[in-house]
């Protein structure tokens, strides 16, 4: 079995399992946490915690206006990853590809020079990201291991993924078995660090949309 | 030699109040910083300890040390009493709980909910500001946390009833209102207190104050003494039943009616029998039934939102529905509503001395946000944002004028005085 057998196998497939039960478990083990049953009278005409929760995951997707200036970098330059990261995993079509053997379902592909363009912006944006994060006072203070960690499971498949497509420092089949198994690290990582926010923003949105519509609160 | 710093017991704490929501939060933290730009603390210093998010991390430690999924691999740090030392500020003199984080956050964390909580761990550590500590003991012991005993309380009743010709009920049998006070009304600003009573009379409501609950303010729940919380609650709750209210009324006090309205239930462990209203909320109402007759006030002011009432209360709408029709001259500031900015002294840290410097910092917001709007007089419906914005107005030697809610309501009643006059002279 040679590198890229080896990343293509067994290294994905570990990724894959400890993936899917890693967030299985996370999420399992925060929602079975009891949960403080509020006595105290809803506001008249408070929505039901359905309404609350799913009204609040969206209302989040974009800051209220008093923030718009002082949080501008961060949501555009977060926008600018995440959809850079959505387009390349569910656009290009090798990784679509991947995704009909796992799943069994397909849909074309994005032309390549597309999902080209949009992996150099994510590469940079991820960039901007991690300058920002190691310059503003602000966020040096607060970043953890975790934050950096995440960052780098993150970053690598994208830089891979372009040092593979422009054949660049090895033979293709090196820097491909290289591209799928930072694939397989981040899925590795993924259950343990905070890119588990992929699933936990429904959550943490949700308890407090229900927190604040109990009271009213028209935010 | 400081104070002896019991971490376990703050450890035990932490781990005793982290149930699902609050461990959603404390999984949830992106450190994305956003919050930081919405915390007046931090605007004002720019100092990146005061970051919302910050906040967090001594129930972060406990939670991911002990309680997380993750724990049994032994990754995390335990909490030091090192920790709670530098975090003692952040916790109490430096967050009012205002919320305002809570709105910027992309993931929806609720910080003030966990502060709050963080301060029942480091009160059981022994932990936190010695005037917090005593306005929430004064209150257990005297009544209130100014030191306003049932006796006081009726002295002062008597005395302003009598000085102002107004019929101040207490301890009435049966009334269907229990109206209560915030002891820095009843001993700074008792005209208030003569407001609420003119207007609670004006809407023709059967009501009473109590000397077995009239204290809404609540210091034990401010200083992380939930022993003391409860005492507090319990009191209103039971002058409530013993009068057969079906109202309790908390004055203006933004704190004292987001404890008594969303916490006091949870506190005592059972619904309570009666409603809670603000008094903006319950003029408002009285307003909106034909009761509350206004004559035009064409002054200029503006109007500062207290977080409590406003931001997470839900009634911030109420205190414009009473202005609408009546105060011609009121104008908004920037940013108003749910987004206002807080006077810095919510949370208990009016009543912490050595958080006096940041509170008239903080006040500069405040100061800026009224020169935008041109006016001269800047109302709340918060004795306790009054008392802060009144201190740091005397320390800025700021020129304008202070004003409540319910004073500017009272001094403009419509009694229909003018009308007989009318039909006399016809």
């Amino acid at each position: 079995m040679d590198l890229l057998d080896f990343a293509r196998g067994p290294a994905l497939q570990v990724g894959l399992i400890v993936f899917a039960f890693g967030v299985a478990w996370r999420l399992a083990a925060l929602l079975l946490l009891p949960r403080m049953q509020d006595r105290s009278k809803a506001r008249e005409g408070a929505p039901t915690a359905a309404i609350a929760s799913g009204r609040e995951v969206l209302r989040r997707m974009w800051p209220q206006g008093a923030f718009a200036e002082a949080t501008r970098f961060s949501v555009i330059n977060g926008y600018i990853f995440h959809l850079g990261l959505a387009i390349i995993v569910f656009g290009g079509t090798p990784h679509i590809l991947f995704l009909r053997d796992l799943f069994g379902i397909s849909w074309p592909g994005l032309p390549t020079n597309i999902i080209n363009g949009v992996s150099v912006i994510t590469f940079a944006s991820l960039l901007l990201a991690l300058a920002r994060r190691i310059n503003d006072p602000v966020l040096r203070l607060i970043s953890t291991a975790n934050d950096y960690i995440s960052w780098a499971m993150t970053f690598l498949p994208v830089a891979t993924g372009l040092l593979a497509i422009s054949h660049l420092g090895a033979r293709y089949e090196t820097l491909l078995a290289i591209h799928l198994l930072s694939v397989a690290a981040f899925l590795v990582w993924f259950p343990f660090g905070k890119l588990m926010h992929a699933f936990l923003v429904f959550v943490s949105r949700g308890t407090t949309g229900v927190h604040l519509a109990h009271r009213g609160a028209q935010l | 030699m400081g104070k002896p710093v019991n971490v376990a017991a703050a450890v035990d704490k932490f781990l005793a109040v982290t149930g699902g929501n609050l461990a959603t939060y404390v999984e949830s933290c992106l450190h994305c910083g956003q919050c930081a730009h919405a915390c007046h603390f931090y605007k004002v210093t720019r100092d990146p300890r005061h970051t919302p998010a910050y906040k967090l991390l001594p129930m972060a430690k406990a939670y991911k040390a002990q309680r997380s999924p993750l724990s049994w691999l032994g990754l995390g740090r335990k909490i030091t009493e090192a920790d709670l030392a530098e975090w003692e500020e952040l916790i109490f003199d430096t967050c009012t709980m205002c919320g305002r984080c809570t709105i910027v956050c992309p993931m929806g964390i609720d910080i003030a909910s966990i502060v709050a909580v963080s301060r029942q761990a480091f009160a059981a550590a022994g932990l936190g500001p010695e005037d917090l500590m005593a306005a929430a003991d004064n209150s257990r012991d005297k009544g209130s946390p100014l030191g306003l005993t049932p006796q006081k309380l009726q002295d002062r009743i008597e005395w302003l009833a009598d000085e102002n010709e107004v019929d101040i009920p207490l301890d009435k049998k049966k009334a269907d209102v229990l109206l209560t006070v915030s002891s820095i009304e009843t001993m700074k600003y008792p005209d208030s207190i003569v407001a609420m009573a003119k207007l609670m009379n004006h809407i023709g409501v059967n009501w009473t104050f109590s000397s077995k609950g009239y204290e809404s303010t609540n210091f034990g729940y401010l200083s992380g003494k939930p022993d003391i919380a409860k005492i507090m609650v319990a009191r209103i709750v039971d002058a409530a039943e013993d009068v057969g209210a079906k109202t309790v009324v908390i004055p203006e006090c933004g704190h004292a009616f987001g404890v008594m309205r969303w916490s006091a239930a949870n506190i005592i462990g059972r619904e309570l029998p009666f409603e809670v209203r603000h008094i903006t909320e319950y003029l408002a109402e009285a307003k909106r039934q034909g009761r509350l007759r206004l004559k035009p006030m064409p002054e200029a002011f503006t109007y500062h939102d207290p977080c409590q009432i406003s931001r997470r209360g839900g009634a911030t709408e109420d205190a414009r529905y009473l202005l609408e029709g009546f105060a011609t001259g009121f104008k908004e500031m920037t940013p108003t509503g749910n987004f206002n900015w807080c006077c810095g002294g919510g949370g208990g840290v009016q009543a912490m001395g050595r958080a006096a410097d940041v509170r008239h910092q903080v006040f500069k917001i405040k100061m800026d946000q009224v020169a935008a709007t041109g006016t001269n007089m800047l109302v709340s419906s918060c004795s306790n944002c009054r008392l802060t914005m009144d201190d740091s107005k005397a320390f800025h030697k700021w020129p304008h004028e202070l004003g409540s809610l319910v004073e500017i309501l009272a001094d403009h009643l419509d009694d229909g005085s003018a009308d007989k006059v009318a039909d006399a002279a016809e």
